[in-house]
């Protein structure tokens, strides 16, 4: 193994893992503040992917695409936030998984319906497509730019949430909702406010993934699996947790997938390590949430280690 | 539907009064027609109408009335709409099956029934071999064909050292075992599965590149073979490494890809290109109703359209009689739109086999365009275990 392959394999694990953070970060905010289990979190993932793929088509603009992407399911968390799911908010997590998961099958549906059941094209931005080469290491530019808006968005998110009044108020809603309400909060707009920033940040991972995999109905649920998994392993809550998790989830499952089966080959013969591999390769993210939650049931990072909870 | 089925109805009508046959014909269509997949199932179905419209509402010379049933994929789905085929709506013919699931599920139970399957798609292996019926014909291929052509073009080509992938479940180890079946010369140097439901190949695109083989043969039909083929462009190793497919670039996932595709190889039994004249007519007006290429899965299906059209023209619409409908059916008197097509013992095709690659076509829409014909009056390797039983 040269250390070209483990650096690229690195690199496509970092990648995996700011994409799942864009992701992880509404989910886990949604979750830690309102409480609010959202299946739909991948619907919106999804939305912001079409919704960029038809940016792009009409403007060949990737700034536009990305735009519309984040904008458009932003929008869309919100007007879902303040006309579907308020009711929801004080019902028990089995109501609202069932609700949620009614609106996966509305938007797979809403989004066949619109652009049919196919995939659709969405191309890598011109100045992007090619690969970048560093003395002899090859890898494609696109992927960089991803890893490079995973971490700006990343920045931002912690400056918005530590150095800002309405991070503060964030923060503080999150641990204590009814003190935040009585001090003159409004608490449903914060909420409504948070919504719409995961819906848009679940956009803007779809829009960035678009180039990559296809554009298509149901793209969001297995990748909301993935999400799932990385806020369970930081910390419900967290986004401190979620960047963590993302970039050890994102790393594990690729070098896993990238090293296992020929890890295996060397222990086993040929036909059980080609069976047991990629078997054992594509397990591995779950036997570390396993992990995690046996030691450390709130997760690494978790969001309110004083509150009572 | 019911608005088709009530102009249909009137059609004949009015033009068939003088037939004998006063009863249209039910034919069912079972198909992926929603979900990822339902491309190919929209393209059989879009086909088979095509040619009954063309022939003012029948096919040969009797009103059909065609019941469209989603099987959406699931094989429980798809006994609930075939029951419903059966007893209720009593079809003498049925058409279309998208996956060799579906196609394993309602194949016995149709067949049994004494009712006419023409499959314009799945060819699962089993019932090319020990589970043949003399009511299933076939206008498409057995799936190892798709693979073996690849196989065969990449051993002319002189291709030492190849690496194989695909998903990891039954259609990809078929896929790959296919694919080494015919290939000889050379090396398969790795074979790499990955789970059904990845969707990010980079991991597995990096090893590719390390490993730099002449050749990489892939399996990844529908969505999948839309990442796949993003991703390699993307990782710009479609300049040092040549891509072979089968069942993954085709007619329903080239809109996906466009020029991301361009210069890689796929095989298959036909291509919208072929110059014989039923073809040209067929592609023509295909495109002018439809507004899009079709895929080889419409071409299937077209071909089994006019299998059934030949064959109730020679029974005179009388389906009754099954021996002399199933002899008709087997000799399979039509212009076939791939050009040489018979029924072989087990009753799939016995047929030539082509590569293509992905280029621009006439009017610069990006298409396939014909390369080479590996494999000539090919069959498939399970024919021999049919006991075909007579009618």
């Amino acid at each position: 193994m040269t250390y070209q392959l483990a650096l690229s394999q690195l690199l496509n694990g970092l990648q995996l893992g700011v994409l799942l953070f864009l992701l992880a970060a509404g989910l886990t905010l949604v979750f830690g503040i309102m409480s609010f289990v959202n299946l739909a979190h991948g619907s919106l993932y999804m939305l912001g992917a079409y919704f960029g793929a038809a940016a792009f088509a009409k403007t060949e603009s990737f700034t536009l695409a990305i735009l519309a992407a984040s904008l458009g399911a932003g929008a869309v968390g919100l007007l879902l936030d303040r006309f579907a799911l308020t009711k929801l908010y004080t019902r028990d997590h089995l109501d609202q998984v069932l609700a949620t998961f009614g609106l996966i099958l509305f938007f797979n549906e809403l989004i066949r319906i619109i652009w049919g059941p196919g995939s659709i094209f969405m191309q890598v931005p011109d100045a992007l497509s090619q690969t970048v080469d560093i003395a002899g290491f090859v890898y494609p530019s696109y992927r960089f730019a991803i890893i490079g808006v995973g971490l700006l968005v990343a920045l931002g998110l912690y400056l918005l949430i530590q150095k800002t009044r309405i991070g503060m108020l964030i923060r503080a809603g999150a641990t204590h909702p009814h003190m935040v309400s009585s001090l003159g909060v409004n608490i449903k707009w914060l909420n409504t406010l948070v919504f719409a920033l995961g819906a848009a940040l679940a956009g803007l991972a779809g829009v960035m993934s678009g180039p990559i995999v296809s554009v298509q109905p149901g793209m969001g649920e297995p990748v909301l699996i993935l999400t799932l998994v990385v806020i369970i392993i930081g910390g419900l809550g967290s986004i401190r947790g979620a960047f963590f998790a993302a970039l050890i989830v994102g790393v594990v499952d690729t070098l896993g997938r990238a090293f296992m089966p020929t890890l295996m080959r060397s222990i086993f013969e040929r036909n059980t390590a080609d069976a047991a591999g990629p078997a054992l390769a594509s397990m591995l993210i779950y036997l570390l949430m396993a992990l995690v939650l046996a030691l450390k049931p709130q997760g690494l990072f978790p969001a309110s280690a004083g509150a009572t909870r | 539907m019911k608005k088709t089925m009530i102009g249909m109805l009137v059609a004949g009508a009015l033009s068939g009064a003088a037939l004998a046959q006063t009863t249209p014909i039910k034919i069912g269509f079972v198909g992926e027609l929603s979900g990822p997949q339902a491309p190919l199932g929209q393209d059989q179905y879009d086909a088979l109408m095509l040619l009954i419209e063309q022939n003012g509402g029948k096919l040969g010379g009797v009103t059909v009335q065609v019941i469209k049933e989603d099987s959406q994929l699931k094989p429980d789905v798809a006994n609930q709409v075939v029951d419903k085929l059966l007893e209720k709506d009593k079809v003498q013919i049925i058409t279309g099956v998208t996956f060799s699931n579906i196609m394993m599920a309602v194949h016995k139970k149709i067949t049994d029934k004494g009712v006419f399957l023409i499959g314009s798609n799945a060819g699962p292996s089993p019932i090319a071999g020990a589970q043949c019926s003399p009511y299933f014909f076939s206008t498409s291929w057995q799936n190892d064909m798709q693979a073996e052509v690849v196989g065969k073009f990449a051993s002319d080509k002189g291709y030492k050292n190849v690496m194989a992938m695909a998903p990891n479940y039954q259609a990809g180890k078929d896929f790959v075992a296919g694919f080494k079946r015919t290939y000889k010369g050379g090396t398969v140097i790795d074979e790499i599965f990955t789970p059904l439901n990845q969707q990010d190949f980079s991991a597995e695109l990096a090893q590719v590149a390390a490993k730099k083989p002449d050749a990489l043969y892939i399996f990844y039909p529908g969505g999948l073979g839309v990442n796949f083929v993003k991703q390699f462009q993307q990782a710009g190793l479609n300049k040092s490494i040549t891509v072979m497919s089968a069942s993954s670039i085709d007619g329903t996932t080239i809109p996906a890809l466009r020029e991301a595709a361009l210069g890689m190889l796929t095989g298959s039994f036909w291509g919208p290109d072929f110059p014989n004249e039923a073809n040209q007519k067929f592609v023509a007006a295909f495109e002018k109703k439809y507004n899009r290429i079709p895929s080889q899965y419409a071409a299937q299906s077209y071909d089994a359209a006019q299998l059934l059209d030949s064959a109730i023209r020679k029974v005179k619409g009388n389906l009754a009689d099954k021996k002399a409908f199933h002899a008709a059916l087997k000799a399979a008197d039509i212009k076939s739109i791939r050009g040489n097509f018979k029924f072989n013992s087990n009753q799939f095709p016995m047929q030539d086999m082509f590569v293509f690659d992905v280029a621009k076509d006439s009017k610069g829409r990006v298409s396939l365009r014909t390369v080479a014909k590996p494999l000539v009056n090919h069959t498939d390797a399970y024919a021999s275990q049919c006991q075909m039983k007579s009618l």
